[in-house]
């Protein structure tokens, strides 16, 4: 009997030791409120428009940061939980709108319109910094050609 | 008699006579960006669907994980309602919709549908439990939905015929149960 009981007291003190007997699902990390707005300033709830996550007051948006909370407590990196809020509510909801589709044209006229305004102003200044054409002398009138001009012009010269 | 033109002035006629593909593509672009800035414009402005037109197609894929194409509800009337569970005007009719529903459904032509806009999962599902809602619910996936039907907000019904053109749009929750079967009962008939 007591070899029986000094088994079991072992085999328990074994199960202790090594975790196996008391195994329990990890418990979610602890989440600070910076850490969710990190993720959250760059979102923008599609019901409050142009009010960022982080500070808007909505309950939607409310709900939205508790389950960015949630998804980091799970150990979900800022990627993830970006694509998935993507996939559950559209490209609209991020800040910067993904490079693709119509959207490259946000990404690709400022660049060129501040490289036609610099070409612009480079021809402007070209032009003004260049001295004014000189303004050539009449140059002689030829002589009529036409036979009646001529003769006009002689009968008149004769009054 | 053969006339000669200075060099410079024949540069300049060639000048003249090129086409100035600069200004070309600039005036391309610019009317491009105006035309696409208009068509958003105008579909910006374009509201909802409204009632007598026909319904955009979708497919839902409820909570549960069933597939439902509203093309493949032709012949039936449809109850579509768009809900939040963070709306609360979408709770002052949640219990008529229910009842609607079981009014209808063993009649076997009426389909109730729930698009859950812009939501979170725990919390929608909570909300069809505190309403005891049966019929079929699944969220808008990216807002495809709500972007079709250019819904203006939460909640939003639309009763759909047989035929699927929008018959009645409700703005807001509907006032009573009374409301709902008036909005529905006339489409049984045709």
């Amino acid at each position: 009997m007591k070899i029986i009981c000094l088994a079991l007291v072992l085999f328990g003190a074994s199960l202790l030791a090594s975790g196996v007997g008391v195994a329990q699902a990890p418990e979610p990390a602890v989440v600070s409120d910076d850490q969710v707005n990190a993720i959250a300033k760059q979102l923008y709830c599609p019901v409050c428009e142009n009010i960022p996550l982080d500070v808007c007051g909505t309950q939607a948006c409310a709900q939205w940061r508790e389950l960015i909370r949630q998804k980091l407590g799970e150990g979900q990196s800022e990627a993830e939980i970006k694509t998935y809020f993507v996939a559950q509510y559209g490209d609209r909801v991020l800040a910067s709108p993904p490079a693709r589709g119509l959207n490259w044209l946000v990404y690709v006229i400022p660049p060129l319109a501040i490289l036609a305004g610099v070409y612009i102003l480079y021809r402007a200044l070209k032009a003004w910094k260049q001295p004014a054409p000189q303004v050539s002398q009449a140059e002689p009138v030829a002589a009529p050609s036409d036979e009646y001009v001529r003769r006009i012009e002689e009968e008149l010269r004769k009054r | 008699m053969e006339v000669d033109i200075p060099e410079e002035t024949q540069e300049e006629v060639a000048m003249r006579i090129r086409p100035h593909w600069g200004r070309i593509l600039v005036w391309v672009g610019l009317l491009t960006l105006l035309g696409i800035l208009a068509w958003g414009l105008i579909r910006a402005r374009q509201g909802p669907v409204s009632v007598e037109n026909q319904v955009p197609d979708f497919t839902l894929t409820t909570f549960e994980g069933e597939n439902i194409k509203l093309s493949d509800l032709r012949g039936k009337v449809v109850v579509l309602n768009f809900w939040a569970s963070w709306c609360k005007p979408c709770e002052e009719e949640a219990a008529d919709l229910e009842a609607a529903w079981r009014h209808y459904q063993p009649r076997g032509d009426v389909v109730f549908l729930g698009i859950d806009y812009v939501d979170t999962e725990p919390e929608a599902k909570a909300y069809l439990e505190k309403f005891d809602i049966t019929y079929p619910n699944g969220p808008d996936l990216g807002t495809r939905i709500s972007q079709a039907f250019r819904i203006a907000g939460v909640p939003e019904t639309y009763t759909i015929d047989r035929e699927g053109v929008v018959r009645h749009r409700q703005i807001g929750p509907f006032p009573s149960l009374e409301s709902i079967l008036a909005a529905v009962d006339p489409l049984l008939g045709q």
